[in-house]
C-alpha cells in the first residue's frame, strides 16, 4: 500500500483550524521538525497540541506559539520555553499539565482503542480533582480518558512507502505511542528507503498505523543541552 | 554537614547489586558517580533508555541519544531504547528497583511536594508523579531547609503534592532519615552535626531512639 506523499505541504492536507493534533518528540529530540514548520507556513491557528514539551523559545512547538497558533496545550514539562510561560501566565494559552506516563499511556490507549485507563500516578493531587478513583488491591487509582486528535505527527529515522517506521536512539520516545493514536497519522522520515528494504524483524511500528509518510528535509536536529566529557 | 556531592555518595551506598535505578534530575544525577566498582547497576531514563552511560566524548554528542534532563549521554553495552509507555510500563510495572529524586518539601506521613509553586514556578511534573506513584523504594536526595533556613521536611506539605504516602528514606546535608508511623526517623547524622540542630531544622516529627550514629561516606 502506497502512503508516500511528496512532501510536508501534501502532508498536511485537511488539516484546519482548531483542530486537535499530537505531536512526538521529548524536548527537542525525534520532534516533527517539518511538519511543525508547515503548520507554521499554513498559518494554521486555534490549535490543541498534546506533546510531552512545548520546544524552546525559538524552534520546536515554540515557533507555533511565537505565531500565537496554539490555543491549548496538553503535556507534562514545559520548563524551558519562556514565550509559553508568558502566554500560560497571561492566560492567553490553556493548558493542561498532566504526567509523563500517563500522556504516554492516553496515547496508547487511543492507538489501541481502550476509552480509558486507571493510573496511580496523580492520586491525592490536584491533577486528580474531578476524576473517579478506584480501588484496586488495597491501591488507588484515577480514572483518565484516551486522547481523542485529529491528526498526529510523528518523526523517525527512516521508513518504507507502506508507511513501516524505524526509530533511532531516544527519539523513538513518544512517536512510537502517536502513531494510530489520531484519526490520521504522518510521518516524516529522515531516510525514505525503497519498499522491502527494511526487513520486517527490524520495524518498530507497521505500516497499518500511518497514513502518509514523506521524506523530510533539512533537519536541525537541535541539541538542547549538550554535554560532553574530555579523553583522558 | 554534607555538600551535595556527599549526600549523593551516601544515597549510593543504598543502591544494591542488580538493581535498575532511575535518577531525577539535580543531586540524584551525582549519584552514578560512586556506585560501588564491584556491584551491576543499571540506570534508566525516563524518556526510553535503560543502560544509560556516562556523557559522550566531545564531537561524540548524538542529538538521537539523550536523558530525561534533555543531556547528551550514551548507552552501556546492554543497553536498550524504548517508548515512553513501556518506559512508564518499567516504572509503573514495579520492575525499576529504586527512584532517587529531588523535593521542594517533605512531610511526616511520605508525602512528597515538588512540581508546582502556584503562580511563580508552573513547569509541569514531568514523570515525577508516575514514579513517585509507582515506585516500591523511593529515595529523596535534597537540603534539610530551604535558601530561607525554613524546614523542608514538614508535619504537612504547604505546596501541591507530587504523591502521597509514598518516600521512604531521606538524604539531607544534615541526616538520613527514614519515614516510620509517627513521622521522621533519625537514621545517621552528617559528620559533625548534632541531634539538637537536626531537631532544630525538622518542623515534622522527628523520631530519635537511642545513641543515632554518624553516617560514613
Amino acid at each position: 500500500m502506497n502512503k508516500k506523499v511528496k512532501n510536508a505541504s501534501v502532508a498536511l492536507e485537511g488539516v484546519t483550524h482548531k483542530m486537535t493534533l499530537m505531536l512526538g518528540g521529548f524536548g527537542l529530540c525525534g520532534i516533527p521538525e517539518n511538519a511543525i514548520s508547515e503548520l507554521v507556513n499554513k498559518e494554521i491557528g486555534g490549535l490543541t497540541c498534546i506533546s510531552n514539551n512545548a520546544g524552546v523559545d525559538d524552534f520546536g512547538l515554540g515557533l507555533l506559539l511565537k505565531k500565537h497558533q496554539i490555543k491549548k496545550m496538553i503535556a507534562s514539562y514545559v520548563g524551558e520555553n519562556n514565550e509559553f510561560e508568558r502566554q500560560m501566565l497571561s492566560g492567553e494559552l490553556e493548558v493542561d499539565l498532566i504526567p509523563q506516563g500517563t500522556l504516554a499511556e492516553l496515547c496508547r490507549a487511543a492507538q489501541s482503542g481502550f476509552p480509558a485507563i486507571f493510573t496511580p500516578a496523580g492520586y491525592g493531587t490536584e491533577i486528580a480533582e474531578g476524576k473517579e478513583v478506584r480501588e484496586f488491591d488495597g491501591k488507588m487509582y484515577v480514572l483518565e480518558h484516551a486522547f481523542k486528535a485529529d491528526f498526529s505527527f510523528v518523526k523517525a529515522w527512516k521508513g518504507d512507502s507502506a508507511g513501516n517506521l524505524i526509530f533511532k536512539g531516544t527519539a523513538k520516545n513518544f512517536n512510537f505511542n502517536m502513531c494510530g493514536a489520531a484519526n490520521i497519522t504522518v510521518a516524516e522520515v529522515e531516510e525514505l528507503v525503497p519498499l522491502g528494504e527494511l526487513h520486517p524483524n527490524e520495524i518498530h511500528v507497521p505500516g497499518i498505523f500511518v497514513q502518509r509518510i514523506f521524506q523530510g528535509t533539512d533537519y536541525e536536529k537541535r541539541i538542547e543541552q549538550r554535554m560532553t566529557r574530555k579523553k583522558e | 554537614m554534607l555538600n551535595k556531592t556527599s549526600v549523593a555518595k551516601r544515597i549510593a551506598q543504598e543502591i544494591k547489586n542488580g538493581f535498575y535505578v532511575n535518577l531525577g534530575i539535580g543531586i540524584p544525577t551525582l549519584v552514578a558517580n560512586y556506585i560501588r566498582e564491584d556491584i551491576e547497576v543499571e540506570f534508566q531514563s525516563e524518556n526510553g533508555v535503560l543502560g544509560m552511560g556516562p556523557f559522550p566524548f566531545e564531537g561524540e554528542e548524538d542529538a538521537d541519544i539523550i536523558n530525561a534532563g534533555k543531556q547528551t549521554i550514551t548507552a552501556m553495552p546492554g543497553a536498550s531504547f524504548f517508548d515512553s509507555a513501556l518506559s512508564f510500563s518499567m516504572i509503573r510495572g514495579k520492575h525499576v528497583d529504586l527512584t532517587i529524586l529531588g523535593a521542594m518539601e517533605v512531610a511526616e506521613n511520605g508525602d512528597i511536594a515538588n512540581w508546582k509553586i502556584p503562580g511563580k514556578m508552573v513547569k509541569g511534573m514531568g514523570g515525577a508523579m508516575d514514579l513517585v506513584a509507582s515506585a516500591e523504594n523511593i529515595i529523596v536526595a535534597m537540603m534539610h531547609t530551604n535558601k530561607a533556613g525554613e524546614s523542608k521536611l514538614l508535619k504537612k506539605c504547604s505546596l501541591p503534592l507530587t504523591g502521597v504516602g509514598c518516600v521512604k528514606k531521606i538524604v539531607t546535608n544534615l541526616a538520613f532519615l527514614e519515614i516510620v508511623e509517627g513521622g521522621f526517623k533519625l537514621v545517621e547524622r552528617a559528620p559533625g552535626v548534632s541531634v539538637e540542630t537536626i531537631r532544630k531544622a525538622t518542623e515534622g516529627n522527628l523520631i530519635i531512639t537511642g545513641e543515632v550514629p554518624e553516617m560514613k561516606i
